[in-house]
């Protein structure tokens, strides 16, 4: 039972990760119905900015709790600004193209990012350092540490915070008009163009947020990190429902949860059926994308909306 | 303003009711491209060298996941070759050295490996580390007929691939029996289980090689489970392990991934041994890993404090030269490098098939990894020595030989 509840435990953090980075999947594609697959990239510039912002700061010798907040604050200022940036170099002057050219500049970027990375950062991984004490803890028989926690801890409450930002500010409101009708929103005077880079700079800092917890839980960091996570978290997106703001929330759990028990299932499944079911972990998380566009495209929470004529 | 995009809608919207939305399917489109592009990019400039040297091609992973493996390699070569040329090279030739980065990538070994032979015309080719780099680029030099040394590649697959492929260090099979020895007979370990990377010809091979002995011993492997190279979270294998309450934990896996093992396992809780091969071996190892390591065995090619002559006097020269103590890596890249002018001096011309042949009957040749001589196989037959982390450092543990 107590290893029931390390599993659960394990498998929560993971997926608090991938969803802060889904939750930026999600809103630029709710407000402008594109993928951008850069935001992976995004997640792995947090991570960096993050590693460069600690060693600034001496944190690897000196780890302190109020280093470790600017640490994730300033790289989420940073990523934010990157996010408007690219928003207004790469995406705002095809706003008229077909979506497809704004898929492959998402692309575009996301390569940009990959290899300036390893130019920028070098392609060797880099090990995050310990930016406040870590301790044990363990109760009842579950064992984990400090740093399991407050990666989850903090990811809930970013997530507590998107909520309240989308649903109870003016900004979320115009974000929600956006996202329901563009032209009716532009017309009613929304300034779209503004609420579009916000939500960049919103959906960036996010990722640079995951990254910095990532870089806290599994230190190490390199420019291609950001793939897997990525792509798992434009899963979790799907599996919640593209465009839904608590979907990408549970749509991240889910994965992590799922990627967990897979694993653990592992020797039994051996022992059973004679298959390393853990080996196809990866297998399984993207099967799950096949199975949710088949079966419910809209995903869990999504509500089902035929596009009309 | 802009304008949305209101003509696409109309003209891409119309068929899709009730279907699922264009732009995930677009998305699927991007992602397999994505994914398509990202495995296939790299490559390095060309090099000429002079006329009147001897070619020697040098592959490995100066950058990527494990480059303190091709760096060390690199270092060892490069003060082998600088000291061949210093007395006399090779035929009374100097020894050039055609150096490529293969970024810890299979496909980028071949690739360069390729480029060696067909661009640089080499006569001989070093490399790599990885058992999986090696594999993929031991067809291009076995096709060319230029022969080719891993230094430490110990998968015994690797020369298995034909009669131009040699190594200069020991084999997975013997590894793997004197891990599974030292954890059942030396520490007494009844039960252990097994972390392999499922992506790792290195890793795969020795787990199973450590498997058959450790059993074959008496002892019993519980858990076996695995993880795919690159995965960051170990915990879900990791909680597994626990709940089978092994004596000891096998990892013969590379140093990256290793560390973070150590780190993860020990946040969960796990006080035992782990234990693993020479990919352990990196200067960075205990930078990741630190004191989650502590208490920990591999076995390894080299080491450093060794009192013999032959390895103080290289130690000694290497320090000179880099300003670090060599790793097992250094140490192999340098036997590697002079196995091979050992054997084109003795080739009575500078051919593939000559030097091939000079160096399968290389005998007794005394390098700073030990006595080689290359049985039937092209492996030498050399002992292997178990380091622990004590203290924070690698401290000697014993050595065991083959019987």
């Amino acid at each position: 039972m107590n290893t029931f509840f390390q599993h659960v435990l394990n498998g929560i953090t993971t997926g608090s990760i991938y969803a802060l980075i889904a939750l930026g999947y999600t809103m630029v594609y709710g407000v402008l119905k594109l993928i951008n697959f850069a935001h992976g990239d995004v997640f792995m510039l947090g991570a960096f900015m993050g590693y460069y912002v600690a060693h600034a700061l001496g944190l690897a010798r000196s780890p302190s709790v109020p280093g470790a907040v600017l640490v994730m604050v300033s790289s989420m200022a940073i990523c934010g600004l990157f996010g408007f940036l690219n928003e207004r170099a790469a995406y705002r002057p095809l706003r008229r193209a077909p979506r497809i050219t704004s898929l492959i500049t998402a692309i575009g970027v996301s390569f940009f990012l990959e290899y300036g990375g390893q130019m920028a950062f070098g392609p060797d991984p880099k090990f995050f350092p310990q930016v406040f004490p870590k301790h044990n803890i363990q109760v009842g028989g579950v064992s984990t540490t400090n740093y399991q926690l407050i990666v989850v801890v903090v990811a809930v409450a970013l997530m507590g915070g998107l909520q309240w930002i989308v649903y109870r500010t003016r900004f979320g409101k115009a974000m929600r008009a956006v996202s329901h009708n563009f032209e009716m929103a532009s017309l009613m005077g929304i300034p779209t163009d503004r609420v579009i880079s916000t939500t960049f700079v919103l959906g960036s800092a996010l990722a640079a947020a995951a990254g910095c917890l990532y870089g806290l839980a599994y230190p190490k960091i390199d420019p291609l990190m950001g793939i897997f996570p990525g792509l798992k978290a434009f899963v979790a997106a799907v599996l919640g429902g593209i465009g839904n703001v608590p979907g990408a929330v549970l749509g991240g759990m889910v994965i992590g949860v799922v990627e967990e028990f897979t694993v653990a299932a592992d020797p039994w499944v051996w022992q059973s059926i004679g298959l390393h079911i853990g080996r196809y972990k990866d297998a399984i998380v993207f099967g799950i994308l096949v199975a949710i566009l088949v079966l419910r495209p809209s995903g869990l929470l999504g509500r089902y909306e035929p596009e009309k004529v | 303003m802009t304008e949305p995009r209101r003509e696409f809608k109309l003209t891409e919207g119309a068929r899709r009711a009730g279907k699922p939305p264009g732009t995930l399917l677009v998305a699927l489109l991007g992602l397999s491209l994505h994914l398509l592009l990202a495995t296939g990019c790299g490559g390095t400039g060309g090099a000429g060298g002079p006329a009147d040297a001897v070619p020697v091609g040098e592959y490995g992973s100066l950058t990527g996941e494990t480059a303190t493996f091709g760096q060390s390699t690199h270092e060892g070569i490069t003060l082998a070759a600088e000291e061949i040329n210093a007395t006399g090279g090779v035929k009374g030739k100097p020894v050039h050295l055609y150096t490529e980065d293969d970024q810890s990538k299979p496909e980028e070994a071949a690739t360069v490996v390729a480029k060696l032979i067909n661009q640089n015309r080499v006569l001989g080719i070093l490399g790599e580390v990885a058992s999986s780099r090696s594999l993929a680029a031991a067809p291009k030099a076995q096709a060319a007929g230029i022969p080719m040394i891993t230094p430490a590649s110990t998968n015994p697959k690797v020369t298995l691939v034909g009669d131009y492929i040699f190594r200069a260090c020991f084999t997975d099979d013997f590894q793997g029996r004197v891990m599974a020895v030292f954890l059942r007979k030396n520490l007494g370990v009844k039960k252990a289980a097994i972390l392999r990377d499922i992506r790792n010809d290195y890793s795969v091979g020795l787990a199973n090689f450590f498997a058959q002995e450790f059993q074959r011993l008496g002892g019993t492997i519980a858990p076996d489970v695995s993880y795919s190279a690159g995965d960051a979270d170990f915990k879900a294998q990791l909680t597994a392990i626990k709940a089978a309450a092994p004596e000891a934990i096998f990892i013969p896996g590379y140093y990256p991934d290793v560390g973070q093992i150590a780190i993860q396992a020990r946040d969960l809780g796990i006080t035992v041994p782990m234990a693993g091969g020479d990919g352990w071996e990196s200067p960075k190892l205990l930078e990741i890993g630190g004191k989650s390591l502590e208490g920990c065995f591999y076995s390894t090619h080299f080491f450093a404090e060794d009192p013999n002559p032959t390895v103080a006097n290289f130690v000694g020269k290497y320090r000179t030269k880099y300003g670090r103590t060599p790793d097992c890596y250094s140490a192999l890249g340098y036997e590697a490098m002079m196995l091979l002018a050992d054997a084109m001096n003795r080739a009575p011309e500078l051919t593939g098939r000559a030097i091939r042949d000079a160096l399968a009957s290389t005998s007794g040749f005394v390098g700073v990894t030990g006595k080689i001589t290359m049985d039937a196989n092209r492996n030498p037959v050399k002992s292997a020595i178990v380091l622990e982390v004590k203290g924070g450092t690698m401290v000697y543990h014993g050595t065991i030989t083959p019987e």
